[in-house]
């Protein structure tokens, strides 16, 4: 379901906006690596593949049918890093000419039918297949269950934005219960007809469903009568990338949208917060041993403007993490190299 | 196959409207959509005044209203939606013809109704009076990236040939006596779908290597560089600036 113009308001509208471009940004590297020069012409026909299948209906009972949303398929066949970028090139042609969705309610549309199915049902999948026994059957399974979950969880983000954007106060809890039950529903569908088509595919060319690539079985050689394994190709080293360009991206967006959207954002407590004092379950609740500090509440203290001093705490939030963060890894990364050359002269003995 | 060359959503013409350039159309409608969203629900009279604009669009360029109407179909979903949305919303009441809704739902379904069908007739506009290669060339212009474009070029370049592929397979199945009409055919289905993704990511190849053997390297070159005029920017942000006006008024009156 596309989500038109004046559903979400303009500040949550952008900054949904400036996350699906960072996301097509990402995916656009991703593409290239997964494809190489060949991105364009296969990115297009995966994308035209995925606006006819969406055409394509399944008749459920008595006159009434559903049809694909594509994500967890496109992610499953041709990879996460394509498949966002068709489902994004799908929605944004649908919006340019079809007329379907909002043009401002592009970056909406594409974070949550594009970028959260295709990462949700991606990450269960490879986990999936991780736990699972390597063959084939467990590459349905995992299918079936990464499209059920995918869609879910789509309905869960965009009333996640609808509560910080939204333009009419419909109770959040009508809202989430009546999107996640019914496309529950959807997704079961969508579950059933994924998990058919990549078992389809996998039939007749397996080399072709990039969530099975790890399956093949290794080349084996019979000489004089034994199999043998043989000599694997030899793999070309890829060139080394810089990931600070990704980082500074990442960063950018972290603060653009802890600083801004959280200035925009509902100065009402959340819906967590607001069932526990409606319920009166927060009475019991203690203090929190840091309330005293600069940052409790998620504010600035000294600073009188609710919303300013909820933007600053969400920039300070997010330069502390990466502080830290980037402090953790960069010890590591100094107790790893200076491992590595004691290793290397043990070698050596 | 067998479709003329331009796109069904497209109406030949030389009205002034068809004549700018794609780019100058695709800034107008964005701006003019951005103004549209951010102008206060409460402001009813400047909704019309978007309306009165876009009609005078469609007048220049003589689009005729019917076609205009029966593209704005497409909302009806989104319609459903926006009536339910005075029984479900909270805050007070008002009796409507016997029936108890919801003020704010009421305000809340209005914003949607107008604010999208807004939307749609202007997006129903710019799909009118573009040509489908014109419309790729202003999203370059407008310095979306060139690998994106040329995804949604080959996307749309080859959206008939794969819908085509899809529609003569149904006929095969149709006339091998199958009929799907119930969740037990979703097999055959799925099994359609799954030689569909093999076809296309099969053409794709083809069509990659066809590329090469004719020079691609990666990017594709631009024939035909379209550059836009100052009167003709002019002309073209009439339109959102005229909406801005009203979307002003609408703010401080």
């Amino acid at each position: 379901m596309h989500v038109p113009d004046g559903f979400i308001d303009a500040p949550v509208s952008a900054a949904a906006g400036v996350l699906a471009a960072g996301a097509v940004a990402v995916s656009l590297k991703g593409a290239r690596r997964e494809l190489d020069e060949r991105t364009a012409p296969l990115a297009g026909l995966v994308a035209a593949f995925v606006f006819a299948v969406q055409m394509l209906n399944f008749p459920v009972a008595a006159g009434t049918s559903g049809h694909l949303l594509g994500g967890a398929l496109a992610a499953i066949l041709v990879g996460p890093y394509t498949g966002v970028l068709c489902i994004s090139v799908v929605l944004l042609m649908q919006g340019v000419l079809f007329a379907d969705g909002g043009l401002t309610a592009l970056g909406v549309n594409i974070t949550t039918m594009g970028v959260v199915t295709v990462v949700v049902s991606y990450l269960a999948f490879r986990g999936l297949l991780k736990v699972l026994p390597r063959r084939r059957r467990s590459v349905t399974v995992a299918a079936f269950v990464a499209a059920l979950l995918s869609v879910p969880a789509a309905a869960a983000v965009f009333t996640g934005l609808y509560a910080l954007g939204g333009t009419t106060d419909v109770p959040l809890g009508t809202v989430l219960t009546a999107m996640v039950g019914v496309h529950v529903l959807i997704g079961i569908g969508e579950a059933a007809i994924t998990a058919a088509t990549v078992g389809s595919v996998i039939a007749v060319r397996p080399d072709l469903v990039h969530g099975a690539r790890g399956l093949t079985a290794p080349l084996k050689l019979r000489v004089g009568g034994e199999l043998v394994d043989a000599a694997p190709a030899p793999v070309a080293a890829a060139p080394a990338r810089s990931p600070r360009k990704v980082w500074l991206t990442g960063l950018a967006a972290s603060l653009v949208l802890a600083g801004f959207v959280s200035f925009y954002a509902s100065a009402d407590p959340d819906g967590l917060e607001k069932v526990a004092a409606d319920q009166g379950i927060d009475k019991k609740v203690e203090e929190h041993a840091a309330k005293d500090s600069p940052l409790a509440d998620y504010g600035v203290q000294d600073i009188a403007d609710a919303r300013l001093s909820g933007g600053l705490a969400g920039v300070i939030g997010v330069g502390a993490t990466v502080v830290v963060g980037s402090g953790v890894f960069w010890a590591l990364r100094r107790r790893r190299t200076a491992a590595a050359p004691v290793a290397r002269t043990e070698d050596a003995a | 196959m067998g479709a003329g060359h331009t796109h069904r959503l497209y109406r030949h013409g030389h009205s002034p409207v068809h004549a700018l350039p794609p780019h100058c159309k695709l800034a107008a409608v964005l701006a003019f959509v951005i103004v549209v969203v951010s102008t206060p629900r409460e402001a009813m009279w400047a909704f019309a005044g978007y309306a009165l604009l876009l009609a005078g669009v469609a007048y220049a360029a003589r689009v005729p209203a019917a076609f205009l109407l029966k593209r704005l179909l497409i909302e009806v979903p989104f319609v459903a939606f926006a009536v339910l949305l005075p029984f479900v919303a909270q805050g007070e009441r008002v009796e409507v013809l016997g029936l108890s809704l919801s003020a704010s739902g009421l305000w809340g379904a209005w914003n949607v109704l107008a604010k999208g069908t807004l939307g749609v007739a202007a997006s129903v506009l710019l799909a009118a009076t573009t040509e489908l290669r014109a419309l790729l060339l202003g999203l370059q212009r407008l310095k979306l990236p060139p690998l994106l474009v040329q995804i949604a070029s080959f996307m749309i370049r080859y959206g008939d040939v794969i819908t085509d592929e899809m529609r003569r397979m149904r006929i095969a199945r149709e006339s091998r006596g199958f009929e799907a009409r119930g969740i037990r055919h979703w097999g055959v289905l799925a099994k359609s779908a799954g030689a569909l993704f093999i076809r296309s990511y099969e053409r794709g190849e083809r069509v990659h290597l066809a590329m090469v053997s004719r020079g691609y390297a990666g990017s594709m070159p631009v024939i035909d560089e379209v550059t836009a005029s100052r009167t003709q920017w002019s002309y073209a942000l009439t339109l959102p600036l005229a909406a801005f006006t009203i979307c002003l008024l609408g703010w401080f009156l």
